[in-house]
C-alpha cells in the first residue's frame, strides 16, 4: 500500500474519530465529553467523504453534530448540577474495560487479514471443520484485502459518479426501493418528537 | 486506496470504546453519548461495506441514513427521559435511579 | 477552481499541473478575498447606517472614509487577549476560529461565474446548511467556556434561536433545489438561466430565506444573542482583541454571504447579459445582486427594534415554519401540475413560453405570503389588545381608557 493523500487523510480522520471517542468515555468533565463527541462525529464524517458518500457526510454534520450533539449539550446544561461529579466511572469499570477489550480483539481478528496467516489458524484450530478460525476465514474470503491489486473488485472513485444524491432520493420514494421504511421512519420521528415533548414537559399543575 | 479492513478496524475500535463508555460511565447523558458512538461505528461499517463490496447498489447508504433517523429519535427521547428523571429525582446517575430494583 | 485551471492551461501548463495549481490558487484567492471583504462591507454598513440615522459616517481616513476599517483592525490587533479566571481555555480559544471557519467554508460552494466556483459539489445546498450549523457549536463553546452567566445565557438563547431558524431556512432552501432538481449550486444557477429566476416562481420563499438567515446570523431584529441592553454582549462578553475581532469578522462575512447565497439560489446568481462570453462578468453581477440583498438586510436591521425572545420564537414557530412548509407543498404541487414549457427555443422564446407558469406560481406564492402576513398582523393586534386590557385592569390610572390603545 503506497502512501497517498487518501491514506494520510484516512489516518487523520481515524485518529480524530478514535481519539475523540476515547476522550468522550474517559473525560472527567461531561462538557468536554460532549465537545469530543462532536470531534469524533466530525472525523466519521470525514471517513464518509473518503468513502465517496458525500450525502451521508453532510447529513452526519447536519444531523449528528448540528442537532444530536447540540441536544446532548443542552441536556448537560439543563442538568449541570451533576457536572461536578468526582467519580465519573462506576465500580464495574475494570470489567467494562475487559469486555470492551475482548470485543475489540474479536472484531479485530475477524476483520483483519491476520486470520489468513498460518500461525494464527494454528492457534485457533482452523483445521477443524467447525473451528472458529475456519468460520472467520470464510467470512474474510469475501473481502478485498488489498484494493491496489488489479483484480480486487473495488470500483474506482471516478467510476462511482452514477451513485448520486438523486439515486438516494429515488431509492427512498420508489416502490421497489424504500418507500415503506421511509414512511415508517417519518412516523417514528413524529412519535419521537411528540414523546420527547410530553416526557420532558413540566407539569402544568 | 486504503484497504477495507482499515475501516473495519476503526469501526470495531469505536464500537469497543462506545461499549466501554456505556458500561462504565455513571452519568446517563454520558451513556447516551456512548450509544451514539456505537451507532456511528455501525454506520462506518455499513458505508465501508457498501463502498467496497457493492457500490452500485444504493442500499448501503440508505441503511446508514436510517441509522441517522433512529439515532435522532433515540437521542431526543432518551434525553427527554433523562431530563424528566432529573426533574423528579434530582439526579442523572444511573445507579441512583433504582426504585424498581429490589 | 475550474476557471483558474483553464487560465493556467491557456498559459501553457500541463493538465495535471494546471489542475493542482488551480486548486491551491483558487483556495487562497477565495479565502483571502472573502476574509478581506468585511473591511469593505463594514465601511458600507457604517455609511448606510449613518445615512439612515441622518449622520455622515466615517469620513476622515482615506477618501469617503474608505480606509476607516484598517486603523480599527490595527487597534484590535494591538489589544491584549484577556483570559478571565477559570475559563475553559481550549473551547474558549477554539470558538472564534470555529465561527470564522463555519462561515468561510461555505464560500467553497458559492458559484461566482460560469465556471468560477470553489468546487461544484453535488450536495452543494446541503453542504451550505451543514457547515452553517457548525456556528452553533462555536457560540455554545464561547458561552460555556467564558465562565460568565451572561455569556451562558447568551449561549442558551443562541442554541434555541439558531436551531429554530434553521428549519424555515432548510424548507425554503428546498424550493430552488426542488425546482432545479439538483443540490449542486452551479446547476441551480444554470436552471435559472434557462428559466426564470426562482424568485419569480416563489417570492415568499425568498423573503423567508433571507429572514431566517438573518435569524441565523443573529443580527437585529434577531440579535437576541448579543442583546446589549440585557446580556451586555451575550456569548462574546469576555472576548477582547483579535478573538473578538474574529467574531466580528464572522458576523459581517456571514451577513454578506446571506446576500451571496440568496442571490445564487433565488436571483439567478451570476446570470446576466454576455456572461457566457466573459465569465468574469459573473462576479460583477453576483456582487451587485448580493449587495442589493445585503442592503435589504441592513434596511431591516436599521429600521426595526429588537424582538423579545418569546416574540422571536413565536415568530419562527408560529409563522415562518408553517408558512414555509405550506409554501413548499404548494410550490411543488403547481410545479408538477402546470404544463412544462418547451425550453428548446432561444432566450426570448423560452421566457415567453415559460411566462404563464411563472405568473401563476408568482401570484400563488405572493397571495400565500400576503394572506399569512395578514393573519400575523391580526394575531399581533389581538395580543396587543389583550395586553392593553390587562394593563388597564391592573393600573387604571396609568392606562386611562381614553388613551389610544397600543404600546
Amino acid at each position: 500500500m503506497e502512501i497517498t493523500w487518501q491514506t494520510i487523510a484516512f489516518a487523520a480522520f481515524a485518529v480524530m474519530t478514535l481519539g475523540g471517542g476515547l476522550m468522550v468515555v474517559l473525560s472527567r468533565n461531561l462538557w468536554h465529553s460532549a465537545l469530543f463527541l462532536m470531534l469524533s462525529l466530525f472525523g466519521t464524517s470525514g471517513l464518509f467523504v473518503l468513502l465517496v458518500a458525500p450525502f451521508l457526510a453532510a447529513v452526519q454534520v447536519l444531523v449528528y453534530i448540528g442537532a444530536i450533539a447540540i441536544l446532548v449539550l443542552f441536556a448537560i446544561m439543563l442538568t449541570r448540577r451533576m457536572m461536578g461529579l468526582e467519580e465519573t466511572q462506576n465500580t464495574q469499570w475494570p470489567a467494562a474495560a475487559a469486555v470492551a477489550l475482548v470485543l475489540f480483539l474479536i472484531l479485530f481478528v475477524t476483520v483483519s487479514p491476520l486470520v489468513d496467516e498460518q500461525w494464527f489458524k494454528d492457534i485457533l484450530g482452523g483445521d477443524k471443520k467447525d473451528g472458529l478460525g475456519q468460520r472467520i476465514s470464510t467470512l474474510n474470503a469475501d473481502l478485498p484485502v488489498d484494493p491496489d491489486a488489479k483484480d480486487s473488485g473495488v470500483v474506482a472513485n471516478e467510476d462511482l459518479n452514477i451513485v448520486t444524491v438523486e439515486a438516494i432520493g429515488e431509492a427512498l420514494v420508489t416502490r421497489d426501493g424504500f418507500v415503506l421504511p421511509f414512511e415508517l421512519a417519518s412516523i417514528l420521528l413524529t412519535a419521537a418528537l411528540i414523546g420527547a415533548i410530553v416526557v420532558a414537559r413540566e407539569d402544568e399543575a | 486506496m486504503v484497504p477495507l479492513w482499515f475501516y473495519l478496524v476503526v469501526s470495531a475500535a469505536l464500537f469497543a470504546i462506545g461499549a466501554y463508555g456505556a458500561l462504565a460511565r455513571r452519568n446517563a447523558i454520558a451513556i447516551v453519548m456512548s450509544v451514539e458512538l456505537m451507532l456511528n461505528a455501525a454506520n462506518i461499517n455499513l458505508v465501508a461495506f457498501w463502498r467496497y463490496l457493492n457500490p452500485f447498489e444504493i442500499n448501503g447508504q440508505i441503511f446508514a441514513a436510517f441509522v441517522f433517523i433512529v439515532a435522532a429519535a433515540e437521542a431526543a427521547v432518551g434525553l427527554a427521559l433523562i431530563i424528566a428523571i432529573y426533574r423528579s429525582r434530582q439526579t442523572v446517575i444511573v445507579e441512583d435511579v433504582n426504585m424498581l430494583k429490589w | 477552481m475550474y476557471y483558474v485551471s483553464e487560465l493556467l492551461k491557456d498559459a501553457g501548463l500541463s493538465d495535471g499541473l494546471a489542475n493542482t495549481l488551480g486548486i491551491y490558487i483558487s483556495v487562497i484567492l477565495l479565502a483571502t478575498v472573502f476574509l478581506l471583504l468585511p473591511i469593505f462591507t463594514i465601511w458600507v454598513e457604517r455609511k448606510v447606517a449613518a445615512r439612515f440615522q441622518n449622520r455622515v459616517g466615517p469620513n476622515r481616513v482615506g477618501p469617503f472614509g474608505l480606509l476607516q476599517s484598517i486603523p480599527d483592525v490595527v487597534k484590535l490587533l494591538g489589544k491584549e487577549l484577556i483570559f478571565p479566571r477559570n475559563v475553559d481555555r481550549i473551547p474558549y480559544m477554539v470558538s472564534p476560529v470555529l465561527m470564522v471557519m463555519s462561515v468561510v467554508m461555505t464560500v467553497a460552494v458559492a458559484p461566482l461565474g460560469p465556471n468560477i466556483i470553489g468546487t461544484d459539489l453535488s450536495i452543494g445546498a446541503l453542504y451550505f446548511v451543514a457547515i452553517s450549523s457548525l456556528a452553533t457549536i462555536g457560540v455554545v463553546m464561547a458561552g460555556w467556556g467564558s465562565n460568565n452567566k451572561y455569556a451562558l445565557l447568551g449561549a442558551f438563547r443562541t442554541v434555541a434561536q439558531l436551531i429554530s431558524y434553521e428549519i424555515p431556512l432548510v424548507f425554503t432552501l428546498l424550493i430552488p433545489v426542488m425546482l432545479a432538481g439538483t443540490m449542486s449550486m452551479q446547476k441551480i444557477v444554470d436552471f435559472q438561466g434557462d428559466n426564470y429566476w426562482v424568485f419569480f416562481y416563489a417570492p415568499a420563499a425568498f423573503f423567508i430565506f433571507v429572514l431566517s438567515n438573518l435569524g441565523e446570523v443573529g443580527r437585529s431584529p434577531f440579535d437576541l444573542i448579543e442583546a446589549e441592553s440585557e446580556l451586555v454582549a451575550g456569548f462574546m462578553i469576555e472576548y477582547s482583541g483579535m478573538a473578538f475581532a474574529m467574531f466580528y469578522l464572522a458576523e459581517f462575512l456571514h451577513a454578506f454571504l446571506i446576500g451571496v447565497f440568496a442571490a445564487t439560489l433565488f436571483m439567478g446568481g451570476w446570470q446576466g447579459p454576455f456572461v457566457q462570453d466573459v465569465p468574469a462578468l459573473g462576479i460583477l453581477y453576483l456582487t451587485a445582486k448580493a449587495f442589493f440583498i445585503y442592503f435589504l438586510t441592513m434596511w431591516v436591521r436599521l429600521t426595526l427594534p429588537r424582538f423579545r425572545i418569546d416574540q422571536m420564537m413565536a415568530f419562527n414557530w408560529k409563522f415562518l415554519v408553517p408558512v414555509s412548509i405550506v409554501h413548499l407543498l404548494i410550490t411543488g404541487f403547481f410545479w408538477k401540475v402546470l404544463p412544462e414549457p418547451d425550453v428548446t427555443g432561444n432566450f426570448i422564446e423560452r421566457l415567453w413560453y415559460g411566462a404563464p407558469r411563472m405568473l401563476v406560481m408568482f401570484v400563488v406564492s405572493a397571495l400565500l405570503l400576503g394572506y399569512s402576513l395578514r393573519m400575523l398582523r391580526n394575531a399581533i393586534l389581538r395580543v396587543r389588545e389583550e395586553t392593553t386590557a390587562k394593563l388597564r385592569e391592573a393600573y387604571p390610572t396609568a392606562h386611562p381608557t381614553t388613551a389610544p390603545a397600543g404600546d
